[in-house]
Parts: C-alpha cells; sequence; structure tokens
C-alpha cells in the first residue's frame, strides 16, 4: 500500500517536471548574458531592454493584442448565440448542418482551416472586390470562425445545466424572451461567457498557422514574428520575449483562479444556505441535494 | 429560417394575439439564429467549396496562381475546365501517400505515449486528497494556456546538439559526444507528447474521479489483490476517459505543422508540412487544395462520424 503511494506520487512529480522544466529552464536562459543560448555566461538583463527597443516586434504584439480582443467579443457573442439555438431550439431546419458547422472547426486541422479561409478571401476579392488584400480583417474573421466553436461548446453545457423553470417562471410573469435572456439568463451564463472570452483571446494571440495563411505583408501577428524568428535557431531576444508572455499568463491565470474560486465559495455559502432551508421539500420532490463538502 | 417551435406544432393556432405572438416569437428566433449561422455558412461551409472547386483546376504562373475552372467562352457556351490531374498524382507520388501514413504512425505513437504518462498522473490527482485535487489539476492546464509556439520552442534550447540535455548528459558521463536529437523524429515525439498532455490528462482524470470506490472495496472483500482490482475493475471503467483523451491527442497531432517543421528534420514526412511547401515553397494552390480535401475525407470525415456514432451511444446510455 505505502510502495504505491510512493508511486504514485513519483509518476505525478515525474510529469510536473516533465511539464514545467522546459518552461523553467527557458525563462532562466533568458537572463543568460551570453548569446549562446545555452551556455551560461552571467546573469543579465539585456536581452529585455533590445526587446523593447524593437520596434517590430511592440508593432507586432500590439496588433495581436487588438485582434485577440476583437476575435474574443466577436466569437463569445456569436458562438453564446450559437449555443443559445443549440440547446433552447430543439427543431429547426438545417439543425444537423448547423451542428456540423460547430463541431467540424473543433476536429479541423489548422492548416486546412487556413488555406480554405486564403482561398474564399482570394475568391471574394476577385468577385466583389473585398477585402482588399489580407489585413487585420482578415485575421478577425478567419480567426472568429474556429474561435466561436470553442465558446458555443462551453456556453452549451452551462446552459443545459441551468435550471429552466427561473426562465419559465419569468415568462410567467409576464417577461418578454429577449427580456427574460438579458435579465434572467445572461446573468446565469455569465462565467461561461467570461471563460469562453479568455479561450477565443488566447486562442488568437498563440495562432501561428491560420494567422499565416491569411496575414498580409503590412500585418504581422506576434506569433508570426515568433514562428519566423525560431524558424532560424534559438536565440536569447526569443527566449526573453517567452518569459514575458509566460509572466503575464501566469498572473492572469492566478488571479483568474482566485477570483473564481472566491465565487464558488460564495456560491457554495449561499447553496448550502438555501440547501438546509429547503432540504425537506428537495427530498419530496425527489431531488435529494448533495451538501458541498467544506473545504 | 423558419422555426418550428413544439407549441407551433398544433394544427391551426387561433388567428389574433396568439398568432401573432407566436409569428413574432418564430421572428425572434430566427433573428438569434441567423448571425452565427450565416457567418458559419459563409466563412466555414463555402471556403471548402472552394478548395473543392481550385482542387480541380490547374496552377499557372499568375495572380491568382490557378486556371478558372469555368470561363465563358462566348456564343453562351460555358467552359468548364475540370483537371483531375492533382489527385492523380496524390496517388502515384508516394511522397504524399508516404506522409500521410507517417503522420499517422507519429500521431499513433504519440498518443499511446500520452496515454502512458497520463494515466498515472490523472489515477494519482484522483486518488489524492479532496482540497488538493484543484490545484493539482490547474498545475495541469497551466501550461496549456501560455503559448503553444513558446513551449516547443522551449524543447529547441534543451534538444539541440550544444543543448542542455547533450551537455548535462556529457557532464554525467553517459555519453561522450553530443546525440543528434533535434531534427530527428525523436523530438517530434517529444513536442507532441509535452503539447498534448494536458487534453489526455483531463478527460482521463474526469472519469476516474468519478469512479464508485465502493467497487474496489467490494474486489478487496471478495479477497481481490489491489493491482488486480486495478486491472480488472478500474481499468475497464476508465475506457471512456481513455477514448476521449486519446481523440483529443491523436487529431489535432494527425495534421500538426508547427511541431514537425520546428523540431523536426527536413526528413521528418507529415501532412502538414506537405500542404504547407505546397502552399508557401511551391505555390501550387491546386496541389495544396487537392491535398487538403484528402485529408479531409480521409481524416476529418471518418472522426465525425466516429463522434456522431459515439454522442449517440453515449446519449443512449444515459
Amino acid at each position: 500500500m505505502r510502495n504505491r503511494v510512493i508511486a504514485l506520487y513519483t509518476a505525478l512529480g515525474l510529469g510536473y517536471a516533465f511539464l514545467y522544466l522546459p518552461i523553467v529552464l527557458l525563462v532562466i536562459y533568458s537572463f543568460n548574458a551570453s548569446r549562446l543560448v545555452t551556455v551560461w555566461g552571467g546573469f543579465s538583463t539585456k536581452w529585455y531592454g533590445e526587446l523593447a527597443g524593437d520596434e517590430k516586434i511592440l508593432n507586432a504584439a500590439w496588433l495581436s493584442l487588438k485582434v485577440a480582443v476583437m476575435n474574443a467579443t466577436l466569437s463569445t457573442f456569436l458562438g453564446t448565440l450559437a449555443a443559445v439555438v443549440l440547446v433552447r431550439f430543439r427543431r429547426f431546419p438545417g439543425r444537423t448542418l448547423f451542428t456540423g458547422m460547430i463541431t467540424a472547426p473543433l476536429v479541423m486541422p489548422e492548416i486546412i482551416t487556413g488555406l480554405a479561409m486564403l482561398l474564399l478571401f482570394v475568391s471574394m476579392e476577385l468577385t466583389f472586390g473585398w477585402p482588399e488584400g489580407r489585413s487585420i480583417t482578415t485575421i478577425v474573421i478567419a480567426h472568429v470562425t474556429f474561435s466561436l466553436s470553442f465558446v458555443t461548446v462551453i456556453v452549451q453545457s452551462r446552459l443545459a445545466q441551468m435550471d429552466i423553470s427561473l426562465e419559465e417562471a419569468a415568462m410567467d410573469l409576464g417577461a418578454r424572451p429577449a427580456k427574460v435572456f438579458l435579465v434572467i439568463t445572461l446573468p446565469i451564463i455569465a462565467p461561461a461567457l467570461l471563460a469562453g472570452w479568455l479561450l477565443s483571446f488566447t486562442l488568437s494571440v498563440d495562432d501561428v498557422v491560420i494567422s499565416s495563411f491569411v496575414t498580409g505583408p503590412a500585418s504581422t501577428t506576434l506569433p508570426i514574428v515568433i514562428f519566423s524568428k525560431v524558424r532560424l535557431g534559438v536565440s536569447p531576444e526569443v527566449n526573453a520575449l517567452a518569459s514575458i508572455v509566460v509572466a503575464i499568463v501566469s498572473v492572469g491565470i492566478v488571479i483568474f483562479g482566485i477570483v473564481t474560486q472566491r465565487q464558488e465559495r460564495e456560491r457554495q455559502r449561499s447553496a448550502t444556505a438555501a440547501a438546509e432551508d429547503h432540504a425537506v421539500e428537495d427530498h419530496a420532490a425527489g431531488h435529494p441535494r448533495r451538501g458541498p463538502a467544506r473545504m | 429560417m423558419t422555426a418550428t417551435t413544439p407549441s407551433s406544432t398544433a394544427p391551426h393556432p387561433r388567428p389574433g394575439p396568439a398568432l401573432r405572438a407566436a409569428l413574432l416569437r418564430r421572428w425572434g428566433r430566427a433573428l438569434v439564429g441567423m448571425p452565427p449561422y450565416a457567418w458559419l455558412l459563409l466563412f466555414f461551409l463555402i471556403p471548402f467549396l472552394i478548395v473543392l472547386k481550385i482542387s480541380f483546376s490547374e496552377p499557372q504562373a499568375a495572380i491568382p496562381p490557378y486556371v478558372p475552372l469555368f470561363s465563358w467562352a462566348g456564343d453562351q457556351i460555358l467552359q468548364i475546365r475540370l483537371n483531375l490531374g492533382n489527385y492523380g498524382y496524390l496517388f502515384s507520388d508516394e511522397l504524399y501517400v508516404a506522409a500521410y501514413l507517417n503522420s499517422l504512425k507519429i500521431a499513433g505513437i504519440s498518443t499511446v505515449f500520452c496515454l502512458l504518462i497520463g494515466y498515472p498522473m490523472a489515477y494519482a490527482i484522483a486518488r489524492a486528497p479532496k482540497t488538493v485535487r484543484n490545484p493539482l489539476l490547474m498545475l495541469v492546464v497551466l501550461p496549456f494556456w501560455t503559448s503553444f509556439l513558446i513551449r516547443v520552442y522551449a524543447w529547441m534550447g534543451i534538444l539541440k546538439n550544444e543543448g542542455l540535455l547533450n551537455s548535462f548528459l556529457l557532464w554525467t558521463g553517459i555519453i561522450h559526444a553530443p546525440l543528434q536529437m533535434l531534427e530527428t523524429d525523436f523530438a517530434v515525439y517529444v513536442g507532441i507528447v509535452y503539447s498534448y498532455l494536458p487534453f489526455m490528462i483531463l478527460p482521463l482524470y474526469a472519469t476516474l474521479e468519478k469512479m464508485d470506490l465502493s467497487l474496489l472495496e467490494a474486489a478487496a472483500d471478495l479477497g481481490c489483490r489491489p493491482f488486480r482490482a486495478f486491472l480488472n475493475v478500474t481499468l475497464p471503467l476508465s475506457i471512456p476517459g481513455m477514448v476521449a483523451g486519446s481523440m483529443l491527442v491523436f487529431i489535432p497531432a494527425v495534421g500538426e505543422f508547427v511541431i514537425p517543421d520546428l523540431l523536426g528534420g527536413p526528413d521528418t514526412l507529415m501532412i502538414g508540412k506537405v500542404l504547407w511547401s505546397e502552399f508557401f515553397d511551391n505555390r501550387d494552390w491546386p496541389a495544396a487544395s487537392a491535398v487538403a480535401v484528402a485529408m479531409l475525407v480521409l481524416l476529418v470525415a471518418p472522426i465525425m462520424v466516429f463522434q456522431h456514432y459515439q454522442n449517440k451511444t453515449s446519449e443512449a446510455g444515459r
């Protein structure tokens, strides 16, 4: 028994080492004074300094940020609508096609999506004269097309779980569907919307393959710049840039984790209170609710 | 779009306010469904039809670099030139077949390694004290949120000839000359396993955590050794998680481009790399489109059918 536990924790430890060691080494070597990335030449922050003066990288980072925000906002909007359609409208013409178009981007190799999007933009430009060349617009359109499916999946599961009687109650009290959605449904599914927004933001900031197809010479996103540098080999500037990305993401995740944990605890507290109030009725209704475990 | 609602299936709704409300609701629904539906039709479905179309055209040195399929030859004659050569090429040139088979092989072996590394981790997390499970799980997901490109890049510094792993092995005296690891298939395996490991652990954890532990107690009461109980009870019960995790790793791994491009060598053949070089290096758009169509038919379509079938059975089982 004891041995098995030790073996399991060893496996876990090794697994985490495998997941984190490369990133840790990358960050450590970004402070290396030597240009030879793998030979330690003393501590230095000069690569960060060089990064701050690199106009091309700064522009690319700014463009990526703009694309990601636009993509996340638009995909969250469209993805939420799609989730409502899938969960609440049980039958409508073309439902199979719609479901297929939502799930397909999840399994589609990026390289095919990228090629297809580019060929579309080229054909559209030939026929209608729009979009003129490849720009930030085409990148955002391509990103939304693959991100919205992820939002739909997240929001869909939240919508399916939510207690529909709340909507029905509002409806019975005379609220219009639009009002019911805005006042009742939206606040309940808001965490899923936030998660979807963050996921599509990340997908967009991270994407290199699809962007490479649909980008023009004037609009280079950060991953494209990193990719073209990385293809030439390892360089300390890229290490510094990567470390900054890792730092931003880690801080973001920790904040997000703390906030959601606090919300969850709050929700559990009120749920416990409600459960204690209604324990008897719940049992009568055949819905025994398990009390949440206290942390 | 005319949305049929469960309530409007009644034969003849009474005219007047009820009908007006039903009509309004129908319009409301159309209004909600239209934007995502139209978006996906225009930017997801139509592009694939265009890919299909261009895969039948001939390449030419012009902008755009293909000959249009349809052209007016005057006198009300529509000329259609279908070029089947791209597909003939696909099957006659060994490069494409080899790349396709090699992609399947690399993705398959990587999936097995993900399973071998991910299973003990998921098991350990699922059996850990309840309070630490969520933080442990978050530690698995965290790397996924950092840039994929950067995580692949991190391995370049480790695996190259004068890289960290070679320096370490030389220092310990295990090897006396640096091993060629970067630009080999080995590096590609490492990269794929590293990048997709979280996708394997999450579904595995979900099934293992839900498992009813009293089954194991029952097995123990009946005199079953822990290891046998694991083989006969836990392992079969975790098959759904293993299937789900394997799909999540295998599917993106087959079409992977960035990992073989950065970590693999010039002779690491993968179908994604072939498509990329047809498009960007050879500027042969029709050939690239034909590769894409073949990938769709041979890879994506079977996966979608499989998933559809799986959803059906899991819904039926509920």
